[in-house]
């Protein structure tokens, strides 16, 4: 039997325990609320938009913390005993926040009320929901599918050619990511690895060890980890996201942020925690988020290398695999999904109210745009891990569990990517849109739906600074972590405020220009579509070539057969009658000679 | 015209209160360090107000690797429209 709970709306709770008991999935909740938007009336969808995240988290709140006080229920499927509702030490902060996600980027919306856009939006936080919650790898793949496809929808939503392109790109590059994944979840089952994922150990470990490369199921996490990574967007699989993810709508891209990325980032952390090659790659990542956001100029392209900057801080501690690393990466990614979705509701209500996004055409909005300033601003500063904001409690947690002598250079350059985060998200992004000089633009604020998301989403950004165990409360040991302890806040102040003198001081040299960046898609996009275009002429040329090469073969052919045969042929030639009668008295001469002759 | 100056002259003047409220920050930063106790691991960070000119430094570095970058990597706009 399920959990059970103090009866305080016992039809209510009686209900849930009956769903918990049939393996109802939490993630269907939302898929189902996806559904009725698309098909009910306008004011149906609005209710379905509002109550279905909040059923959610009710129902989640409903599921133990703790995997021993719950006995799992299979759902029987296609010859299998899928395991819907299977507890992971994460999967109650990250399923939370998703729903947080989910409800926010729906109030934010409801002014547009775009049907397709907002049904898919849904879909693809409930199959994000569906994920954490999964105790198998074909049920885990089963939601990081519908995900691939509902996300791909919610770029296509938005009737713009760039969409149509960048969806498809999207696309290839998540199906190609499923195909890795996939790939390894056949390998592990056919090298006696078992379906269900345990919530008690990791499975991969490590994936590096020496004498795990002789064996025949090392192949497996490999390739798992590679159709990870796709979804992480870790170079060279990363450019996907800052090429799609900004040609989504103004409202897709808030829900766009917040389920691929780190339901990927739940996926190492259950799996492959303490993995030290995540490490590097961690870091690389929140280096390439920084420099290249530094060189764009599109606010939205900017927020996007940004979201691959801060999942590089959450592989990191993935990689890092200490409790406080992993707790760290997950309330990162909690805090992380809230701070992002504010920032680009921010950086969406400019380009609704004034049709532009290039930083370059943008400038001195404070005047008329106030609201939106002040949350983009705390956005900003969350980001920047400032001091009685949320991202200072979660990244700090990271910095210190490298904080040991084995993990040095791992603290400097953490050190500096958090200076970084500064310089190209915390100031950028506000001093480019709302200061910077005078564009002449004069919008309004959006209106109050997405005004009331924003202010939302910025409380959500100070409380968890002053009052940290709101987020830690969703981890699942007992956080035993002051983040204001040892003078933390002083020598994080000190660091951020001369990165914010660096960059006023070098602001001539961050000027924008009206280009963009060529990133790992500039291969597929360019090299690869020349190579595909050779190819294509050449099969043409060829083709061509084959064909003339016949046709001249059978043309001499039948050329040769007409020289006899045709009408105008030797055989079928009108010959005059005078040439006829010499032949036949010539014959008739030559019949006779040899007919003397022989008699 | 006149209302534009002012405006401009107002603007300047923000401008430079805002600078004045920085530079208040970035020496109250400074002095707050030696007045709270710190926790030290590792050797530069006994340095005095080493976290001031270490993020000082990895922006300076981080902004001219990124300009040198940009030099190779930076096309038109239209690049992939071509």
């Amino acid at each position: 039997m399920p959990y059970k709970r103090e009866p305080t709306m016992p039809i209510f709770n009686t209900l849930i325990d009956q769903l918990l008991s049939t393996g109802f999935p939490p993630g269907l909740i939302l898929i189902l609320g996806g559904a009725l938007i698309a098909f009910l009336p306008r004011y149906g969808g609005y209710a379905a938009a509002i109550v279905s995240p909040f059923l959610t988290l009710l129902y989640i709140t409903h599921i133990p913390q703790s995997a021993a006080m719950f006995d799992a229920p299979s759902v029987h499927l296609a010859g299998h005993d899928l395991l819907t509702i299977w507890i992971h030490p994460y999967s109650h902060i990250f399923s939370t926040v998703f729903c947080l996600a989910a409800l926010a980027g729906g109030i934010y919306a409801l002014n547009q009320f775009k049907r397709r856009e907002m049904a898919a939006a849904y879909i693809y936080a409930g199959s994000a929901i569906g994920v954490t919650f999964a105790g198998d790898f074909l049920t885990l793949f089963l939601f990081w599918e519908i995900m691939a496809i509902a996300s791909t929808l919610v770029i296509w939503s938005h009737p713009t050619a760039a969409a149509r392109k960048a969806g498809i790109r999207y696309a290839v590059m998540h199906f190609i990511g499923g195909v890795l994944l996939m790939a390894g979840i056949v390998a592990h089952l056919t090298t006696g690895g078992q379906l269900e994922i345990s919530h008690q150990t990791t499975l991969f470990a490590d994936i590096t060890a020496p004498d795990f490369f002789t064996s025949p199921a090392s192949l497996a996490p490999w390739l798992m980890l590679l159709g990870i990574l796709v979804n992480t967007a870790t170079p060279p699989f990363s450019s996907w996201l800052p090429d799609a993810y900004p040609e989504s709508s103004v409202t897709g891209m808030v829900f766009l942020s917040a389920f691929t990325t780190k339901t990927a980032v739940f996926v190492l952390l259950t799996v492959f925690a303490g993995n030290k090659i995540l490490i590097p790659l961690g870091l690389f990542m929140v280096f390439y988020g920084i420099v290249y956001a530094i060189l764009e100029n599109d606010m939205r392209r900017i927020l996007a290398y940004s979201i691959i900057n801060q999942v590089g801080f959450m592989v990191t501690g993935a990689g890092i695999g200490t409790t406080l690393a992993l707790n760290g990466a997950a309330a990162h990614a909690f805090c992380h999904i809230i701070y992002k979705a504010l920032l680009l509701m921010s950086a969406g209500s400019v380009i609704h109210q004034t049709g532009k996004r290039k930083c370059s055409e943008l400038g001195g909005l404070y005047r008329t745009m106030p609201i939106t300033m002040v949350c983009g601003i705390i956005g900003a500063l969350a980001i920047s891990a400032f001091p009685f904001t949320s991202g200072f409690i979660s990244k700090s947690m990271i910095s210190s569990a490298a904080y040991m002598p084995e993990f040095e250079w791992v603290w400097y350059l953490l050190l500096a990517a958090s200076a970084g985060v500064f310089l190209h998200a915390g100031i950028k992004f506000p001093w480019f849109v709302f200061f910077q000089r005078d564009s002449g633009l004069r919008p309004k604020e959006p209106p109050e739906n997405m005004q009331l998301a924003m202010i939302a989403l910025s409380v959500m950004c100070i409380v968890p600074g002053f009052y940290p165990q709101i987020v830690y409360f969703l981890l699942p040991t007992t956080v035993d972590y002051d983040a204001y302890a040892h003078g933390h806040a002083v020598t994080q102040l000190q660091l951020l405020l001369f990165s914010g003198l660096a960059f006023f001081m070098m602001l001539p040299m961050l000027a924008r220009t009206r280009t963009i960046s060529l990133d790992i898609d500039w291969l597929y996009r360019k090299p690869l579509t020349h190579i595909l275009l050779l190819i294509d002429r050449l099969a043409f040329f060829l083709k061509d070539l084959i064909t003339a090469m016949t046709l001249r073969y059978l043309q001499g052919t039948v050329d040769d057969i007409a020289s006899i045969h045709s009408a105008e042929g030797i055989m079928a030639r009108n010959w005059p009658i005078g040439v006829t009668m010499t032949w036949v008295i010539l014959l008739l001469g030559v019949f006779l000679a040899v007919y003397f002759w022989v008699t | 015209m006149t209302s534009k100056k002012d405006q401009q002259l107002q603007t300047e003047r923000l401008i430079w209160r805002a600078w004045l409220v920085f530079i208040v920050l970035l020496f109250g930063s400074l002095v707050a360090e030696t007045v709270v106790h710190t926790e030290t691991k590792f050797g530069p960070e006994e340095l005095p107000f080493f976290y001031a000119w270490f993020g000082f430094a990895s922006c300076a570095l981080i902004v001219l690797f990124s300009k040198a970058l940009g030099v190779v990597l930076k096309r038109p706009e239209d690049y992939y429209e071509e």
